[in-house]
């Protein structure tokens, strides 16, 4: 059954039309990826389903229920979180602090337990608890805002690329953790420019280039597909 | 030297008003990221509702006080409503007219209610406490010391709240980053709305210490400096820091009356403001300000 389904969507930042009428969907227990290059319409995807921005048309159905026009704030509640490009952590509030913000919608007395999850993901995050996010290192900030997505404990977590700006031991990490996160069940939406990575863990995946789908199908099959090698994988 | 003390507990007494106002200034800043030129005027309004309910009312101080606490509440709760929250995402020079038009508003509103002509109010006279140091002594007002208290009082309430409940959290993660903060299921309308009594109870606290512990003139141009001072302890601290608007508040306060004692009376604005523009070309941030890090 199809968790996130988006249709024929269509998104502008003024006059400038940058998404296309694009279809996808995410079936539950799926990790799916959305690779492109820097400006194909990654992001603005990504901000749309999650309430950040509005498409001029189509539709966003998430769980069964039209949430086309929800506010962002909404959405946590129902149960799909995006942890955004660029990290945004919350630099000058301490790892906890931000990790209870991640758990904003849920009640107070299901914090620990939420905390304790992370906490078995993210060692790192337990020994640095009272620390101000702003001064952990890049890659510790990044488990930082995976570990505030799961806070809400979701049904579907939509990474906007997690790699981005690590050193490769770091990329090997995050990769792993998503890995656990899906064995665990999470539905998981991914975006990367490191496509290689991407495709190597998802099940499926879409090609979006300049705000339109041009390629999708079995991540597999899309590894070994000329034209994808030759575009997103530098051969 | 007792003069001195005396002009010290002066200014930490008249600094600890200017930080209860800053701080409505520096939080709606940092949270709604606006100016709003209007909170001086609410501070008039709270010291209106004062004066009425004590004068013609016959009400006692603390009730009427709290009555007026609830009136700007609503009052601010009001203009964030129906002036600024239509104008959320758009430019903010548009914002600021805006809020210089309420501010206007109010006044003439004020005007229409109350008329122009300045009312006086010496009520809270709780007498003085007279220090003795060697062979001087010095007189301080028990009225300034109980504003003292009462400010300090709302500094460290301000701060637990912000620092240790999950709403007061959920504001300073909306004052850094406000679309993280909605993708955390944080109603950044709501938080902005609750910013807005916070201050605008704050703002009438500080109306009523105004006319009834310093006895200020009532009219309806009553909170423009008052506001105005403060607003520039909310920058010179660094706008958006609630400890910034605190200590920034009482420094102000600080060198307003020390200037006005031991320099020139006709030159403590010029002396403050200036002290402001050095402080500022140092610091552009102000002194607890901080600027916005990127780490990748
Ligand atoms: N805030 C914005 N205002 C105007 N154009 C934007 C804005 N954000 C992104 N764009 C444009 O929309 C297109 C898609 O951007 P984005 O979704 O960020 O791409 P990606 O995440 O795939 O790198 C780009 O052409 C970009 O320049
Ligand atoms: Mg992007």
């Amino acid at each position: 059954m199809s968790l996130l389904s988006v249709t024929d969507l269509h998104v502008f930042y003024g006059n400038i039309h940058a998404i296309k009428g694009i279809s996808f969907e995410v079936n539950e227990g799926e990790i799916v990826t959305l690779i492109g290059a820097n400006g194909a319409g990654k992001s603005t995807t990504l901000n749309t389903v999650c309430g950040l921005l509005h498409p001029r048309s189509g539709q966003v159905v998430f769980n069964g229920e039209n949430v086309t026009k929800n506010a962002a704030h909404q959405m946590a509640g129902k149960g799909m979180v995006l942890c955004p490009e660029g990290r945004r952590i919350f630099q000058q509030m301490t790892v906890r602090e931000n990790l209870e913000m991640g758990g904003f919608t849920r009640a107070q007395g299901d914090l620990e337990g939420s905390m304790q999850n992370v906490f078995d993901h993210f060692p790192r995050l337990k020994e640095r608890e009272k620390q101000i996010a702003g001064t952990l290192s890049g890659g510790e900030q990044q488990m930082l805002a995976m570990g505030r997505a799961m806070m809400s404990r979701p049904k579907l977590i939509m990474l906007d690329e997690p790699s981005m700006g690590l050193a490769p031991i770091l990329v090997e990490q995050i990769f792993e953790i998503i890995r656990e996160l899906h064995a665990a069940g999470a539905t998981i939406l991914l975006v990367e420019q490191n496509a290689q990575m991407a495709l190597s863990i998802a099940d499926r995946a879409y090609v979006l280039e300049t705000g339109r789908i041009t390629m999708s199908g079995e991540a597999g099959d899309l590894l070994q597909d000329d034209a994808v090698r030759k575009a997103y994988l530098g051969e | 030297m007792a003069q001195f003390l005396e002009a010290l507990v002066n200014g930490i007494s008249l600094g600890s008003l200017y930080a209860i106002i800053a701080l409505g200034y520096s939080m709606v800043y940092g949270i709604a990221k606006m100016l709003n030129f209007a909170h001086g005027d609410v501070i008039m309004v709270g010291g209106f509702a004062v004066f009425i309910l004590m004068v013609s009312n016959g009400w006692q101080p603390l009730l009427a006080v709290i009555a007026a606490m609830f009136i700007c509440t609503v009052l601010g709760m009001l203009i964030e409503r129906l002036a600024y929250k239509p104008l959320r995402g758009a430019p903010s020079l548009a914002v600021l007219i805006t809020a210089i038009g309420v501010s206007y508003f109010l006044q003439n509103a004020a005007q229409l209610l109350w008329g122009a002509n300045p009312k006086f109010f010496t009520i809270l006279d709780y007498g003085n406490l007279t220090v003795h140091i060697g062979d001087s002594q010095f007189n301080i007002s028990i009225g300034k010391l109980l504003s003292v208290a009462v400010s300090v009082a709302i500094m460290v309430g301000l701060s637990l709240f912000t620092g240790k409940t999950r709403i007061g959290k959920s504001m300073r993660a909306v004052s850094e980053d406000r679309g993280a903060a909605q993708l955390m299921g944080i109603n950044v309308n709501a938080t902005i709305a609750i910013t807005f009594a916070i201050g605008s109870a704050l703002a009438a606290v500080a109306g009523a210490m105004l006319v009834g512990v310093y006895g200020v003139q009532l009219s309806p141009t009553t909170g423009a400096m008052p506001g105005i001072k403060a607003f520039t302890a909310a920058v010179f601290g660094g706008i958006g820091s609630i400890p910034g608007a605190m200590i920034g508040g009482i420094l102000i306060g600080l060198i307003e009356i020390l200037v006005g004692t031991f320099v020139s009376t006709d030159l403590k604005d010029a002396l403050t403001f200036a002290v402001l523009i050095v402080m500022l070309v140092a610091k552009p941030t102000g002194l607890l300000g901080k600027p916005m890090r990127e780490k990748v």
